[in-house]
């Protein structure tokens, strides 16, 4: 390991320390984002794990620290996987369906950044969660 | 660089480890590579969470579910559950005491949510092994900022108005030493860590060391900025081996990226660490007695002045601190005196770490704002509801709240009449006991009170140096007073020896080992007088502690004669025919306790 020798150097060495722990740091944020990613095996089969992937580095490359991907098992929309549920502290989650990996930039993009749903994505309710 | 997606925190304490949280990383390691998942999840083995009672403790982040009391069967049901199929492992989570829920995620827990972490910002967050999860946390920045951009008065400026008091228990300010060890002649200057933590019931320095042991490199290097020294000595107990291993590795690590050694940050500032390891004796954490420790002599306390900030070790002067004290340090420089004063009271700023121990359902650690009070005074005193004990999950078995023991051998013991005094230095002090290192033992009622203070007395006496009389042969008379008095051969005028010797031996010892020994006696005596009275008036043991004292029978009415007193009585001092009232032969009779806690019928009475 090199030296460091200025306060500069230092500071970034704790941007790059950091960027590995964002997602460390994010579970304990308050106003954070959960996108929830279903990966029952037809989540898997019909590409959650790129899709979750895909969504994970988006997230790095727009240094959005409060946002987090977690799996989750299948919901149950079996016919519309991959899909993604936007958890948003307040507010209604928003459920997406048939979310390839190459999609994962429209959702940051859209709906994180600038709160715009995805209109044609949505999947309606259609059943209650017992909580 | 790895990307990871999730992160398995273990809890890698002394607590947890013993559990056998080392094992529990392995196998996760193992099968999470068996499964090919190794390159997307990474387990870090962190510091201590603080939560004891229920390690090993593990952490699955982003989601922050908080699982308790770990078990190897159970790492592949996380895998296979929580990792790979997103559903939690109902049955490892939390379950709430009080109200009997389950909790999942840790900041919804009252344990968590009370507290606020300063010193132990880190621990449990971080892998205290590896140096870029500490920088990642603003490590090393106020180092940085404070050689580059602060004098060395400006430094000592901030720390002396932050009112950061000394966490070893006394309170004094540590600016104020900062300064006087500033101004002291000398070519060479010392700084020392003092990890010397020997209380029955701490564990705050150890948990410190080893969940954030960059924390206290950095504070001591601060103070050595501050104060003009180039060399620190962390002096540690032999028997804490992981926190020396995690220092170890922190000042190699340290010294790697130049943030120890010669010119730090580029500046002519040059500062080194060095650990000496202690051999675990209780006066050692007496600064004098420490001092001659590292000195290679005997650790044998001497008096002050000379203080050490004159004349310390090797005869230079001498900064000394403790552990906690000095992982408060870097963030007060790096947020500010005032950042720091926004937390505890106006004489004692912050926050402080205390291990709560003994009756209760959460034992751990944890950090509160000075001056949170033991109950909360709205609710009155049923310390259920109170602050420390919603911490602390309430008295454990549902049992009632006696008594509170703050500050180790060197404190006392607080009713339940004071719960709503606020915590901090001088209100413990008013009330005769002490902030000490910052144990906290719960008692309730089953504890004896004479019995605890002959406990404390023991500690004391073993670890008596023996270099003063009224330490070496003062204590030892306390001591056999109090045998006397629970092994029911006391006699009221005991009681008035306990006092007078207790009080001479306070004001001649030479060192605070000495001058504190007596108030564990002292301050059960001023608050459970009835107590000291009923042994000795009565011959009774009010608490049913003192196994001289307490004597069980067996009602015959009561009785069946199932026998099963009989059976569990180790000692076959039980006797009687089968569907025939039993009697117990008090000649033989032990006083374990064993048949009355088996009697289904209440046919065993103990008085």
């Amino acid at each position: 390991m090199a030296k460091i020798k200025s306060l500069e150097d230092l500071l970034k060495m704790k941007e790059t320390a950091k960027k590995n722990l964002t997602i460390r740091n994010a579970a304990n944020d308050e106003n954070k984002i959960i996108l929830k990613v279903a990966m029952g095996t037809c989540g898997i089969a019909a590409g959650a794990k790129e899709t979750f992937n895909a969504l994970v580095e988006e997230i790095a490359k727009k240094g959005l620290e409060n946002v987090v991907v977690v799996q989750t098992g299948c919901m149950g929309y079996c016919h519309a996987e991959p899909t993604v549920e936007v958890n948003e502290v307040g507010k209604e989650p928003v459920l997406y369906g048939n979310i390839k990996a190459n999609r994962a930039s429209e959702i940051i993009e859209k709906h994180i950044l600038n709160n715009e749903l995805l209109q044609d994505s949505i999947i309606g309710e259609t059943h209650q969660r017992a909580e | 660089m790895a990307n990871y997606k999730q992160y398995i925190l273990v809890c890698g304490g002394t607590g947890c480890t013993s559990s056998g949280s080392n094992d529990i990383i392995d196998i996760f390691n193992e099968k999470l590579e068996k499964n090919n998942l190794n390159k997307d999840i990474q387990v870090v083995r962190t510091g201590c969470f603080g939560f004891c009672e229920q390690g090993p403790i593990v952490k699955v982040l982003p989601d922050n579910t908080f699982y308790v009391k770990v078990e190897e069967k159970d790492v592949e049901e996380i895998i296979n559950e929580h990792v790979i199929k997103g559903r939690r492992v109902e049955r490892l989570l939390y379950v709430e005491p009080e109200k009997n829920e389950k909790i999942e995620e840790s900041p919804k827990m009252p344990f968590y949510k009370k507290q606020v972490r300063v010193a132990l910002r880190n621990a449990g967050s971080i892998n205290p092994e590896d140096i870029n999860e500490y920088v990642a946390n603003d490590g090393y920045i106020a180092l940085a900022k404070a050689l580059t951009e602060m004098s060395r008065d400006e430094v000592v400026k901030t720390v002396l108005d932050s009112g950061l008091r000394g966490r070893g228990g006394g309170g004094f300010p540590t600016g104020l030493k900062w300064n006087f060890a500033k101004k002291a002649n000398g070519d060479i200057k010392y700084v020392i860590c003092n990890a010397d933590e020997g209380d029955p019931g701490a564990f705050m320095d150890r948990s410190v060391l080893e969940g954030d042991p960059h924390a206290v490199l950095e504070g001591m290097a601060l103070a050595g900025y501050a104060i003009g020294a180039s060399k620190g000595f962390i002096y540690i107990r032999a028997e804490y081996p992981l926190a020396v291993h995690r220092l170890e590795i922190a000042i190699k690590q340290a010294k790697e990226l130049g943030f120890l050694g010669e010119n730090i940050f580029g500046t002519d500032f040059s500062f080194d660490i060095e650990i000496r390891l202690g051999a675990g004796a209780f006066v050692c954490g007496e600064e004098t007695a420490l001092i001659h420790s590292i000195e290679g002599y005997r650790g044998e306390p001497t008096t002050k002045p000379p203080f050490p900030a004159n004349s310390g070790l090797f005869n230079k002067p001498t900064l000394i601190n403790n552990v906690e004290t000095y992982a408060n340090v870097a963030i007060i420089v790096l947020k500010g005196a005032d950042w720091y004063r926004s937390f505890g009271t106006d004489k004692s700023p912050g926050t402080k770490v205390f291990a709560l121990a003994g009756a209760i359902n959460n034992v751990g650690l944890v950090e509160v704002p000075m001056g949170t009070t033991l109950s909360r005074s709205s609710y009155g005193n049923n310390f259920k509801r109170n602050c420390f004990c919603e911490i602390g999950g309430g008295i454990r078995n549902n049992g009632k709240f006696k008594a509170v023991q703050t500050g180790g051998p060197s404190g006392g013991c607080i009713p339940a009449a004071y719960l709503d005094t606020p915590i901090d230095f001088d209100n413990l002090m008013a009330l005769g006991s002490m902030m000490g290192s910052g144990g906290m033992i719960v008692m309730d009622e089953s504890t004896c009170m004479v019995d605890v203070s002959k406990f404390y007395l023991t500690f004391t006496v073993e670890e008596s140096c023996g270099k003063c009389t009224p330490c070496r042969i003062g204590n030892v008379r306390l001591l056999e007073t109090l045998e006397k008095i629970t092994s029911g051969r006391g006699k009221p005028e005991d009681l008035e020896k306990l006092e007078t010797l207790g009080k001479v031996i306070k004001d001649t010892s030479l060192c605070g080992l000495g001058q504190t020994a007596p108030n564990p006696i002292l301050s059960t005596m001023h608050y459970f007088r009835n107590e000291y009275e009923a042994h000795v008036n009565e011959r009774t043991c009010p608490a049913g502690a003192c196994k001289n004292l307490i004597k069980f029978e067996i009602d015959p009415e009561k009785c069946v004669g199932c026998t099963a007193c009989a059976r569990v009585c180790p000692v076959e001092a039980i006797k009687g025919e089968i569907k025939k009232p039993h009697q117990i032969d008090q000649e033989k009779c032990i006083k374990c306790g064993a048949c009355y806690a088996t009697c289904r019928f209440g046919a065993i009475t103990k008085s």
